[in-house]
C-alpha cells in the first residue's frame, strides 16, 4: 500500500484514478450489492460492524472476507429484505453461533458480577482507603505525647 | 488457636488466592477459545431440503432422513482439512451402523464431483448447499464439520475439525444407539 502510494504523489491523473478504483473496490469487495432503502443498508451496515465474523474472529461480519462471514451476510440482508428486526436477526444468530458472536454482549445474571466487579473493587478500595485515613487521623489526634528525638527511647 | 495468624496477612493471602482462582479458571476456558460451543446441540436441528450433488432430481434432507441417525459431514473442496478427514470418512463408512451424509458447502460441483470421484465416496447421499444457506441455518462456521442427528431429527454430537478414528472411537461411537435402523426404515 505504501509503495503504491509513494508513487502516486509522483505520478498523474491516471494513477489517482486507478488508486481510486482500488479504493472503491475495497470497499465494496466484501458486498457485491447494496440494499434498495439507504435506511435499511445504515441498519445492515451497522449490524455488520457489531457482529462477529465466525471464523476469522477477531474481525466484524463487516471486516471479513472468508466465505462464511458472505453467508452470514447474505443471512443478515435477506432477514432485514423479510422485515425482520435487528433483534430477530440477532436472536437468529444467537441460536445458532451462541452470543459469541455478538462483539456487544447482552446484559444477564451470569455475566453481571464482570459488569459489577469495577464498582464493587472501586467501592472496597475507597472503604479501606478511608480506613486507613480515619484510623491515622484518630492516631494524629490522640498523639500529644512529645517525642525528644535524641531520646534512646525515641521511635524510629 | 494455637498459632494466630494477624489479618494482614491473612487478608492479602486471601486475595491472592481468589485472583488465583479466577486466573486459573480463565486460563482453563482458553483452552478452546475459537471453539463455538453450538447452541444447537441437543435441539432439533433445523429443517433442511437440498438436491443432491450427483443427482439433480433428488433431494435430501430432515424430512427424507426422518426415523434413521445419520451424521451430517460438512466439506468442501477448498478446505484442506476435510482432504485430510477423507480417508477417515472412508473407513468410518465400513464400520459406522448409521450413514454419513455429506453436505458440500459453498462448492462449485464440478470440482465437487471431481474430488469425490478421484477420491472416493463416503456418503450415502451428498448434498450441495452452493450457497450457505442451510450451513449457517446450521451454525456451521468452518469446515470440516460433522453433526449427529438422530431418529427424530435432534442434534446430539457435533465435532468441528478433522475426524479422525481416534475421534470416532472416542466421541461417536459412545453416542450411538444400540440399534439405529429401526425395522421398517
Amino acid at each position: 500500500m505504501s509503495a503504491s502510494g509513494s508513487r502516486l504523489v509522483r505520478l498523474s491523473a491516471g494513477g489517482c484514478l486507478a488508486a481510486a478504483l482500488l479504493l472503491a473496490a475495497a470497499a465494496w469487495s466484501v458486498d457485491p450489492q447494496e440494499l434498495p432503502d439507504p435506511a435499511m443498508q445504515a441498519r445492515y451496515q451497522h449490524l455488520i460492524h457489531e457482529l462477529r465474523c465466525v471464523q476469522c474472529q477477531n474481525e466484524s461480519l463487516a471486516d471479513s472476507e472468508v466465505n462464511v462471514a458472505g453467508d452470514v451476510r447474505r443471512q443478515v440482508r435477506e432477514m432485514m429484505l423479510a422485515g425482520k428486526s435487528d433483534d430477530q436477526i440477532r436472536d437468529y444468530l444467537v441460536a445458532r453461533y451462541s452470543e459469541f458472536i455478538l462483539f456487544k454482549p447482552k446484559y444477564s445474571w451470569r455475566n453481571a458480577w464482570l459488569w459489577l466487579a469495577p464498582f464493587v473493587l472501586i467501592g472496597i478500595g475507597i472503604a479501606v482507603a478511608a480506613r486507613i485515613i480515619r484510623g491515622r487521623a484518630a492516631l494524629l489526634a490522640t498523639d500529644t505525647e512529645i517525642v525528644d528525638e535524641d531520646s534512646p527511647d525515641a521511635p524510629r | 488457636m494455637a498459632l494466630r495468624i494477624p489479618i494482614r496477612v491473612l487478608i492479602p493471602a486471601a486475595v491472592f488466592i481468589v485472583l488465583v482462582a479466577v486466573l486459573a479458571v480463565g486460563i482453563e476456558h482458553s483452552r478452546d477459545v475459537g471453539t463455538i460451543h453450538s447452541p444447537l446441540v441437543g435441539r432439533p436441528g433445523p429443517a433442511w431440503e437440498l438436491p443432491t450433488l450427483t443427482d439433480a432430481g433428488r433431494k435430501v434432507g430432515s424430512s427424507q432422513l426422518r426415523g434413521r441417525w445419520y451424521l451430517l459431514n460438512v466439506w468442501a473442496t477448498w478446505c484442506f482439512e476435510c482432504r485430510a478427514e477423507h480417508d477417515t470418512l472412508l473407513q468410518m463408512q465400513k464400520v459406522s451402523p448409521v450413514p454419513i451424509v455429506g453436505m458440500d458447502w459453498d462448492d462449485d460441483d464440478a470440482r465437487a464431483l471431481d474430488y469425490i470421484s478421484r477420491l472416493g465416496n463416503p456418503y450415502e447421499a451428498i448434498a450441495a448447499d452452493r450457497d450457505g444457506h442451510t450451513a449457517v441455518d446450521w451454525g456451521v462456521y468452518g469446515a470440516p464439520e460433522t453433526f449427529l442427528v438422530d431418529d427424530q431429527g435432534r442434534i446430539v454430537y457435533k465435532y468441528v475439525g478433522p475426524l479422525t478414528l481416534e475421534v470416532w472411537r472416542t466421541e461417536f461411537v459412545s453416542r450411538l444407539p444400540a440399534n439405529p435402523a429401526p425395522s421398517g426404515s
